[in-house]
Formats: C-alpha cells, sequence, structure tokens
C-alpha cells in the first residue's frame, strides 16, 4: 500500500501548493467538413464538433471527481479554418468563428481554438481570407481562439505575414477597444506551431493529427516552487534533481487523467505537454520559482539562467512520467496570467527587453504583454519579428501574444478576468523599424549545421 | 475499485467512529487504516473498498465532504489510482 507520507504529499500538493490539471483539450479533424456553401460546411462542422465532444465536459468532471484533482478547462482544438473553408465560395470567415462559438457552447467548454492559418511559406486564398476575418471573429466571438503560424525552421520567416499580423493585432484591439483590448489576448502569432498543443489561445488540430485525440496540460508552479522551498541555499546540481522529481510527478497525474479521458471517451491519448502553466493566483507562480531559486525580483541578473534550468528540469522529469510528450511542453511566462510576473513589472525589474531574453530558453515567447495602445502596427510586427527569429534560428516554438491596449500608456492596468488575468501596460522601445517591415518577402530559412 | 479516504483537521473524540459508521452503512469495507498526528494535525488515512458501495462515488464524496464540516475536519475520498501513478512507477 502507499504509505501515509506519500498519501499526504498528494493530497498537500493539491490542497495548498495549487496543483491542477490545467486543461483537456479534444482535437478534432474537420477535414470532411469542406464544402463550397459555406452554410452547408459550418452545419457539418457544427454537427461534427457537437457529436464527437458531447460528453467532453461531463467524462472531464467526472474524472476530476473521481481523483481528486481540479481539471481547470475543458477545450476543444480543430483543423485550421482556413484549410476547410478555402472551399467555400465566400470570402468572409466569420461565419465559421461563429458556428466555433456556437458549437463550444453547445457541449459546455471553455475555450476552441483553430480558427488558424499555416502561412510560414505563402498565402494561399484561404488563408488570406481567414486573416482578414480575424478582427471581426474575435470580437463577436466568445470562445473562439486565433492564431497564425508566420515562419518555421525549415521554411523561413514569412515577412508579408508579419506585416499583417502587426496589423491585425491593432484591429483587433481597437474593435474590442470597449475590453481593454481582450480581443488579442485570443490571437498568436507563432513561430514552429505545434500541431498538438492543448493551451489557448494557440491550439490547433494539425493535418498530421489523427481523426480525434485527446491532449492534457498540466500545471503546478506551486508545487515546484513549495519543493524548492525544502532545498534553500544547496547546489544547482539539488535544485535540477528536486524539480525533475517534482515535474515527474506532476507528469504522472497529468498522463493519468489523459489515459482515464481518453478511455472514458473512447478516443486515441494524443500527448501530455510539460508546460508549468501559471495562473494569476497568488501560489501559482513561475516568476515565483526563479526568486525562490535566489533572484530578488525576476528579470534581474541570473533570471534567463534560472529559467533555462527550470524549463530543461521540468522536462527531464516529465519525459519519463509520460508515454508521449508533445505540445509545447516548457515553463510558460505569461505576464498577465503570472502574479509573480505582475508584480515584477510593476516593481521595475522585468521589462520588455528581459522577456524577450528569457523567451530564448523557454516555450513560449512574449505572452499575454499589455503595450501601449498607440503603439504602431509597425513596431508590433518587428516585435513578432524578433520573436520569430529567436524561434526559428535556435529551433523551437515562440509566440507572440500581445495586446495594444487601447487608450492606455505605459503604467497603465488592463483587467481581463478570469485565467487571463490583469496586466501592467509595459513600455516599448520608441525608435521606429517601418523601413525595415514594410520591405516584406520573406528571411530565408537558416543553415542547420555550423551552430553557434 | 479501491480508493483512499483522508482526513486532516483538529483531533476530537468519535472522528473515526463517525466516517467508519458512514461507510458501512453504504456498503464501503475498510481495508487498513493509519493515524497520526503531523504538525499538530490528526491526519487519518483509510484504504477502502467501494466493490458493493450502494451508492455513486460522487454521493459518497459529498456525503463524506458534509460529514466533514460537521466534524470540523477536511475529509477527501480520491481513487487509488492517483497515489499508485504518482508515488510508483
Amino acid at each position: 500500500m502507499i504509505n501515509p507520507f506519500e498519501i499526504l504529499e498528494t493530497v498537500q500538493m493539491i490542497e495548498k501548493q495549487k496543483l491542477d490539471i490545467r486543461t483537456i483539450t479534444m482535437g478534432i479533424s474537420l477535414l470532411d467538413c469542406c464544402h463550397s456553401d459555406m452554410d452547408i460546411a459550418c452545419q457539418k462542422i457544427y454537427d461534427k464538433i457537437t457529436y464527437y465532444a458531447e460528453d467532453l465536459v461531463r467524462v472531464g468532471e467526472e474524472i476530476s471527481l473521481e481523483y481528486g484533482i481540479p481539471i481547470i478547462n475543458k477545450r476543444i482544438a480543430v483543423t485550421p479554418i482556413s484549410l476547410i473553408a478555402a472551399s467555400a465560395d465566400e470570402t468572409d470567415y466569420v461565419k465559421f468563428a461563429q458556428t466555433l462559438d456556437r458549437a463550444a457552447n453547445t457541449v459546455g467548454v471553455n475555450f476552441i481554438g483553430g480558427f488558424s492559418a499555416l502561412v510560414h511559406k505563402g498565402y494561399t486564398k484561404g488563408d488570406i481570407n481567414l486573416i482578414e476575418s480575424i478582427p471581426e471573429a474575435l470580437d463577436i466571438t466568445e470562445k473562439v481562439c486565433s492564431s497564425v503560424n508566420v515562419a518555421t525552421t525549415k521554411s523561413g520567416i514569412n515577412m508579408d505575414a508579419v506585416k499583417q499580423m502587426g496589423e491585425v493585432i491593432r484591429e483587433t484591439a481597437q474593435l474590442t477597444a470597449d475590453r481593454d483590448g481582450l480581443g488579442c489576448a485570443k490571437l498568436v502569432v507563432f513561430a514552429n506551431a505545434p500541431e498538438d498543443n492543448p493551451f489557448m489561445a494557440g491550439a490547433f488540430h494539425g493535418v498530421g493529427e489523427p481523426e480525434c485525440a485527446i491532449n492534457v496540460g498540466i500545471s503546478g508552479p506551486g508545487t515546484v516552487k513549495t519543493a524548492l522551498e525544502s532545498v534553500k541555499g544547496e547546489s544547482f546540481d539539488v535544485v535540477s534533481e528536486t524539480i525533475k522529481k517534482t515535474a515527474f510527478k506532476i507528469t504522472r497525474m497529468g498522463q493519468l487523467v489523459a489515459n482515464e479521458a481518453a478511455k472514458r471517451l473512447d478516443v486515441p491519448f494524443g500527448i501530455v505537454d510539460l508546460s508549468l502553466a501559471p495562473t494569476p493566483d497568488v501560489g501559482d507562480s513561475v516568476a515565483r520559482i526563479l526568486e525562490e531559486m535566489g533572484i530578488e525580483s525576476c528579470g534581474a541578473p541570473g533570471t534567463t539562467a534560472a529559467l533555462a534550468l527550470l524549463n530543461d528540469a521540468v522536462k527531464k522529469g516529465g519525459i519519463m512520467a509520460s508515454s508521449h510528450v508533445g505540445g509545447l511542453s516548457g515553463a510558460f511566462i505569461p505576464v498577465s496570467e503570472d502574479e509573480g510576473m505582475i508584480e515584477a513589472v510593476n516593481k521595475g525589474s522585468l521589462n520588455l527587453q528581459k522577456l524577450e531574453a528569457m523567451t530564448c530558453v523557454c516555450s513560449v515567447g512574449l505572452d499575454m504583454i499589455a503595450i501601449p495602445g498607440n503603439t504602431s502596427a509597425q513596431t508590433i510586427s518587428a516585435i513578432i519579428a524578433d520573436e520569430a527569429a529567436i524561434g526559428v534560428i535556435n529551433n523551437k516554438t515562440t509566440a507572440v501574444r500581445i495586446i495594444p491596449a487601447p487608450g492606455k500608456k505605459a503604467g497603465d492596468k488592463v483587467e481581463f478576468g478570469g485565467l487571463l488575468g490583469r496586466a501592467p501596460v509595459m513600455d516599448v522601445s520608441k525608435f521606429a523599424s517601418d523601413e525595415f517591415v514594410s520591405r516584406g518577402g520573406r528571411i530565408p530559412a537558416p543553415v542547420h549545421s555550423f551552430k553557434n | 475499485m479501491k480508493a483512499i479516504v483522508t482526513v486532516i483537521g483538529k483531533d476530537k473524540i468519535g472522528i473515526i467512529s463517525k466516517i467508519s459508521t458512514k461507510l458501512a452503512k453504504h456498503g464501503v469495507n475498510i481495508l487498513d487504516i493509519s493515524q497520526t498526528i503531523l504538525q499538530g494535525y490528526f491526519t487519518m488515512m483509510m484504504f477502502v473498498d467501494l466493490e458493493v458501495m450502494d451508492i455513486s462515488f460522487a454521493k459518497l464524496a459529498r456525503e463524506l465532504e458534509l460529514l466533514g464540516s460537521e466534524l470540523g475536519v477536511s475529509i477527501l475520498i480520491q481513487q487509488e489510482d492517483v497515489f499508485k501513478s504518482m508515488h510508483r512507477i
């Protein structure tokens, strides 16, 4: 039998250290829903999603109750809509987004991802239409999340798409100005987007995926921080070992939930995503883990090294605990969703430049960062280009989810509520990148040898 | 199906008796039991068999939760697998 100390450890991880399963995400292929008549295509999409995901929320709640572990979100990811909608005669794809929203509401999930386009090498007609529909789609829907992949290591960076996404982000912020630019919190611009990511806003069901799959995202920054509190002053060898062991335990929980959900829903298990996902709650912060390692305030020198160690140790511990690891699998550093990050920005120890450096060693880029509302589209595009370059050169996923908060300036606050949290508006460089961005074309794929 | 009942809270007379009465009422068999005082808190763990239980897991969990608030302790019931998967390879 399991010994009492082990039982107590598990109970305390859940009760006191906020260990939870962040999401069970069902990936559903919509490749068989194409039709030249948009109404028929939308009906097929609605029927398919509501059929496959009918029991998703109920099963999630049952597992949560029986195992005594909170499962915060149940979500759906679908095939990038640009691929499905391309067959339709119409060019305005907002109706597809409304269909996704309606299906999400019917089955009761928290979010649905996949209003997406993959344009790392160029646009199809469907991609053009979809990207143009993004601002309105994110304005009038509630649960739909959108993502656009603008770069990959194998094909380089599509700078035309980077330029356009700066404009799309600005327009989305303007349309949702009454909600502090909330639409932008549901829009991610990716480099090297994974096809099986369970986390929003970037989840979509890639074309290499099966008909349907269950992917699970874990959480647990509080558990890692508590574990590190017991090794204060010890060497990094001990720190790394401690994180590995904790990550192993957290991931085993994710694997158990994933297996059980897959079995009960009769859908194949896809992957467990090892990312440590924070929430705005006290005690659930990635920044506080870095501070526990000895950094006075997140963003101070040493932060990047601490984050690199954390990210690597979480993967090492987690990989053995799960039969299939995938998705983003790295520590998240979303500013608005992490209580420690918010405080670090407020204190002045963390700025955009340091965050960019941190994204070189972890997932998943500049995430949930509010910037002044008057930031130009070109500056946003240039920020995306920098982040994409980090991803492309380092062969990893990076992303930008940035909110030019309408009417706000550096030092102000925006409030999104729930898991999206609240963000201090951060300063961006006053120097222009307009000419750089307006060049367009593609930045070629990097050489994969001579790595230095 | 086997599960583990965890009781944490301030010690008082009759905790074990009230919980075991409740479990017996619903056909839940106690296979093993251990208790200790950790950091001043009464901590009890019961390993139970739910094979012939006469109510659903959800209802039993709810009844134990209510009993817990009556007794001023926290009572959790979780399937055994959650501990096995976390602590055993």
